[in-house]
C-alpha cells in the first residue's frame, strides 16, 4: 500500500510540476499577478508531494519491504539502520528520486525567499524551474520507477552494494545533488532574464546567494567524494580523473567561474551575456554528468546500472533543456549590452582572466573525458584517459590561476595601477617567497621543482587574501572596529581563497613527497616507510554485523616512540559475495600514514600496502574552507539588507495602492 | 552570430552521445579476431594422446574455452555447455586455467564434463599468449583455426544464438 502511494505522490507531483511550469508563464504573457503568484503556491505544493513520496521509499527500505523490486534490489535484512536510509539513494531509481527531492526542495526555497523580487521575475524563475522538475518527474515515472513491485516478492535482499557501506557516502550523493542541482536556480535565473529582458546589477545580486550556495554544496560533494575514494578504495590515491568525477568537477568549474562573473556584472555592468552563458553552461554540465553517469556511455569506476533507454531519454531532455536556452541565449543575448568599458588591468579585467583559465580548464576536462567516445564513435579504437593527458594539461592553467587569486583581490574595479599594487603585494608576495622556498626543507629536508613551486603558490595565496582582510582592518582606528568592519562577504572570499591556497600546499606536497610500499610481511617482520617503522603483528578473524573479516594489526613507531597500531581489513560480505579492503589510517596534520591489506599466503605471511601520505589532509581542509567561506559570503548582511529595502519598496507600493 | 556557437557545440556534442549510446564501451575487441589461433602445445587431461598442439584444431569449427574449477561466472555457463554439447551444436575444447587438477576433478564429476578435450595450463602461461584477462573467456575458431569471435564472460542463449551461430554458419 505505502509504495502505491509513494507512486502516486509522484505523479501528483508531475501535475503540479506540470502546472508550476505553465500558470505563471501564461500569467507573465498576460500581466496577470493572480496567475504569476500560483508560482509559489504549485513550488510548495510539488515539494510536499515528492518529500511524501520520498518518505514512502524510506519506509519500504526501513520496514525492509522486499516485495518492491528496488528495495529487494538494495536492501538486506542484515543492514544496519542508518544504511537502510542511506541505501535509498544506494542505486539509479532512488538517487534520482533523491534529485528531485532536492530539485522541488531548492524550488521551495525560491519560492521563500524570493517573495520581495518582482513578481515577474520570481514567476519566470519558478516556471522554468517547474519545467525542469516535469523533466524529471517523467524520467523516473518512464524509465526509473523506484516503486515498482516484484512478484512474487523475495525472501531476502541482494544487499546495498558493500562499497556505499560507509558513513563518507551516505553524505557524499545529497551534497553532490544539492550542488548539482543548486545549478538550476541561477540557471532558471539566467533563462528568466533572458525571456523578461532584464538583466541588471539587481538581478545579479539575486542571482550571486543561490549560485554561491550551490558552489559550497557541490565543493564539498566533491571534497566528501574524494576522502571516500581514498579511504574506502584502497588504492590510497585521492583523485582518479574518473569520467564520473570529471562528471562532477566541470559543473564546479564553470560553477567557479560563474561566481565571479557575477561579481563584476553586479559591481560593473559588464559581461553580462558571458555570464547568463555560465549559467546556462553550469547547469548543462550538471545534466551531462547525469547523462554520462546513467548511461553507461563511458566506462566508469562507478558501477551505476547503465541502461541505454535511460540515456536516450536524459540526451532527450537535455536537448531539450539545453538546446532550448541557448537558442534563446542566441536570440535574446545580442540585445545585453554593457555598461561601461573593461580595462585589462582592473580587478573586472583580472576576474575575466579567472574566467578564461576556468573555463579552458572545465573545456580541456570536457575533452579528456569525451575523447574516448570520439574515438570510439569514429572507429579509431577503444583509449582511457587518465592522469597522463589530465596532469601536464591541468599544471599550466591552475599554475597562473593561482597567482591571479593573490593579486586580483589587492587591485581596485574600474582601474589598477601597478604601482599601488606593488606596494600593496610587496610583503605578502617576500613572504610567500622566503617561507614557501624553505617549507619543504624544513618538512622533508628536500624539495622538487613541483614542491616549491606548490608551496610558493599556495602561501602566495593564503598570504594575499590574508593581507586584503589585514588592508581593510587597519583602515579603521582599533582592532575590534576593524574586524567588525571587514563584511563576511569578504571573510568569505578570504577563507575560500586560503582554502585555495591549503589545497595547492596539499597537493604538492603528497604528489613531491608521497611515498608507497607493496610488501609482503610474515609475523613479526617489519618495513619502513617515511621515517617509519611498520610492524606486523598477524591477522585474525573478525565478525561485523552484515560481513566477516580479516583484521591485520600493524604497530607503526617512529624512531623508539610509537605512533598507532592499525588494523586494517579484509570483509567478506556474503549476501552479494562481495570482498572489500577496509583500509586503516592514521590520520594527521602533516601526514598520514595508510595501510590496506592484501591476500595471504600459506605460510602465514600477508601482502601489505603501506602509503605514506605527507600533507593529504590540506586538500579535504582546503575544500572544507572553501565550503565555508561559501557560507559565509552568503551569510552576507548586503543580502539581507537589500531584501529588506525591497520589502519596504514594496509595501510602500502597496500602501500606495491602497 | 557569434551567439549561436553555444549551440552548434551543443548539437556536435549530441551527434556523438547517438552515435556513442549505440555502442558498448564494456566490449574490447580482441587483437586476435580475423587471426590464426595462437600456437600452443599443452598437456591433456585424460585424453588419447599426452599432449595437443594448435594444428589439432584444425578441420571443423571449435569452441575454446579458457575455465576453472574455482571461477563463478564458469559455474553460471556450465549448464548451458553441457546443453550445447550434448545437443552437438559445439564442439567445445576446455583449456583449465590457473588450476589445479585436484581441485578440477571433483568440479568434473559434480558437473559434469561437456569438453571433448580438457588441456590444462595450471600456470596460465598459454593464456597470455590469447590475450586472457579473466575467466571464463570463450573463443571461435573456424575450420582453419582462425580466431572468429571472442566472448568475455559466461557464455549465454543470446549470444550463441544472435552473435555465435551466424558466425559459425557464415565461416562454413
Amino acid at each position: 500500500m505505502i509504495p502505491e502511494l509513494g507512486h502516486f505522490a509522484v505523479i501528483l507531483a508531475l501535475g503540479v510540476a506540470l502546472l508550476q511550469a505553465a500558470v505563471p508563464l501564461l500569467g507573465w504573457r498576460r500581466h496577470d499577478a493572480r496567475l504569476m503568484s500560483f508560482a509559489a503556491s504549485a513550488a510548495q505544493g510539488q515539494f510536499l508531494c515528492v518529500a511524501a513520496a520520498y518518505a514512502c521509499l524510506t519506509y519500504a527500505f526501513v520496514s525492509k519491504d522486499f516485495s518492491v523490486a528496488y528495495v529487494a534490489e538494495n536492501d538486506h535484512s542484515q543492514l544496519p539502520l542508518i544504511y537502510r536510509i542511506t541505501a535509498v539513494w544506494g542505486a539509479h531509481e532512488g538517487s534520482l528520486l533523491l534529485w528531485v527531492l532536492i530539485l522541488s526542495a531548492w524550488s521551495l526555497a525560491v519560492s521563500v525567499f524570493n517573495r520581495r523580487l518582482p513578481l515577474e521575475m520570481s514567476a519566470l524563475v519558478l516556471s522554468v524551474l517547474g519545467m525542469i522538475s516535469t523533466g524529471f518527474y517523467l524520467f523516473i515515472l518512464l524509465t526509473s520507477n523506484p516503486f515498482t513491485r516484484l512478484v512474487p516478492a523475495p525472501a531476502e535482499g541482494r544487499d546495498l552494494n558493500p562499497i556505499l557501506q560507509d558513513p563518507g557516502l551516505a553524505v557524499h550523493p545529497p551534497m553532490l545533488y544539492m550542488g548539482y542541482v543548486g545549478f538550476s536556480v541561477a540557471f532558471s535565473f539566467a533563462i528568466a532574464a533572458l525571456i523578461g529582458g532584464r538583466l541588471d546589477a539587481a538581478w545579479a545580486r539575486w542571482t550571486r546567494p543561490w549560485t554561491t550556495t550551490a558552489w559550497m554544496f557541490l565543493t564539498m560533494g566533491i571534497t566528501l567524494g574524494s576522502w571516500w575514494a581514498y579511504k574506502e578504495l584502497g588504492w590510497g590515491g585521492w583523485w582518479f580523473w574518473d569520467p564520473v568525477e570529471n562528471a562532477s568537477f566541470m559543473p564546479w568549474l564553470a560553477g567557479t567561474a560563474l561566481i565571479h562573473s557575477l561579481a563584476v556584472t553586479e559591481k560593473r555592468g559588464l559581461l553580462k551575456s558571458w555570464t547568463v552563458l555560465l549559467a546556462i553552461i553550469a547547469f548543462s554540465l550538471s545534466l551531462l554528468g547525469t547523462f554520462l553517469v546513467r548511461s553507461g556511455v563511458l566506462v566508469s569506476v562507478h558501477a551505476f546500472a547503465s541502461d541505454p533507454s535511460r540515456g536516450m531519454f536524459i540526451l532527450g531532455f537535455m536537448v531539450v533543456v539545453v538546446g532550448g536556452a541557448l537558442s534563446l541565449y542566441a536570440w535574446r543575448a545580442p540585445r545585453l549590452s554593457s555598461d561601461g568599458e573593461l580595462r585589462l588591468f582592473s580587478r573586472e579585467g583580472l576576474l575575466l582572466f579567472n574566467n578564461v583559465f576556468l573555463a579552458a580548464a572545465a573545456a580541456a576536462v570536457l575533452f579528456g573525458t569525451l575523447y574516448p567516445l570520439v574515438l570510439d564513435a569514429t572507429g579509431l579504437g577503444k583509449v582511457s584517459v587518465g592522469p597522463p593527458y589530465f596532469n601536464p594539461v591541468f599544471l599550466p592553467l591552475v599554475t597562473p590561476l593561482i597567482f591571479l587569486v593573490g593579486l586580483a583581490a589587492a587591485v581596485p574595479w574600474k582601474r589598477g595601477d601597478w604601482k599601488e599594487t606593488v606596494r600593496r603585494l610587496r610583503w605578502p608576495a617576500l613572504a610567500a617567497l622566503v617561507f614557501g622556498g624553505a617549507l619543504p626543507f624544513t618538512l622533508y629536508g628536500r624539495s622538487t621543482p613541483l614542491a616549491s613551486a606548490g608551496a610558493l603558490l599556495g602561501l602566495w595565496a593564503m598570504f594575499a587574501a590574508v593581507q586584503d582582510v589585514w588592508r581593510r582592518v587597519r583602515a579603521k582606528p582599533d582592532l575590534g572596529s576593524g574586524l567588525a568592519a571587514v563584511p563576511r562577504a569578504a571573510w568569505g572570499m578570504t577563507l575560500a581563497h586560503v582554502g585555495l591556497g591549503v589545497w595547492a600546499l596539499g597537493v604538492s606536497g603528497v604528489v613531491s613527497f608521497g611515498d608507497e610500499h607493496d610488501v609482503r610481511l610474515a609475523r613479526g617482520t617489519t618495513t619502513e616507510l617515511g621515517g617509519y617503522t611498520f610492524r606486523f603483528d598477524g591477522a585474525g578473524e573478525s565478525q561485523g554485523p552484515n560481513y566477516t573479516a580479516q583484521e591485520g594489526t600493524v604497530t607503526v613507531t617512529h624512531g623508539d616512540r610509537p605512533v598507532a597500531v592499525l588494523h586494517p581489513q579484509k570483509r567478506l560480505y556474503p549476501s552479494q559475495g562481495t570482498v572489500m579492503t577496509q583500509s586503516s589510517i592514521d590520520i594527521g596534520l602533516l601526514r598520514d600514514l595508510y595501510v590496506s591489506l592484501g591476500d595471504s599466503f600459506d605460510d602465514g605471511s600477508w601482502s601489505l600496502r603501506v602509503y605514506y601520505k605527507p600533507l593529504v589532509r590540506m586538500i579535504w581542509l582546503g575544500g572544507v574552507l572553501m565550503f565555508f567561506g561559501g557560507m559565509l559570503a552568503v551569510s552576507d548582511r548586503r543580502y539581507r539588507l537589500a531584501r529588506a529595502a525591497e520589502r519596504r519598496a514594496a509595501e510602500a507600493l502597496e500602501g500606495a495602492a491602497a | 552570430m557569434r551567439f549561436a556557437i553555444p549551440l552548434v557545440v551543443l548539437a556536435l556534442l549530441v551527434g556523438l552521445f547517438m552515435i556513442g549510446l549505440r555502442r558498448d564501451p564494456h566490449l574490447v575487441p580482441s587483437p586476435l579476431i580475423g587471426k590464426a589461433a595462437p600456437a600452443f602445445d599443452l598437456p591433456t587431461l585424460d585424453g588419447k594422446r599426452p599432449r595437443m598442439t594448435d594444428a589439432d584444431l584444425r578441420g571443423a569449427p571449435v569452441l575454446v574455452n579458457f575455465f576453472a574449477s574455482w571461477c563463478a561466472g564458469c559455474q553460471e555457463e556450465h549448464a548451458y555447455l553441457m546443453q550445447l554439447a550434448q545437443n552437438g551444436q559445439a564442439r567445445l575444447l576446455g583449456i583449465d586455467y590457473k588450476d589445479a587438477e585436484s581441485d578440477l576433478r571433483p568440479w568434473l564429476t559434480r558437473r559434469g564434463n561437456p569438453y571433448g578435450v580438457i588441456l590444462t595450463d595450471l600456470e596460465g602461461k598459454a593464456g597470455i599468449d590469447w590475450g586472457v584477462y579473466g575467466v571464463p573467456e570463450t573463443f571461435v575458431l573456424d575450420a582453419k583455426g582462425t580466431v572468429i569471435y571472442k566472448q568475455i564472460g559466461p557464455m549465454t542463449p543470446e549470444i550463441w544464438q544472435h552473435d555465435i551461430q551466424p558466425l559459425l554458419r557464415s565461416a562454413t
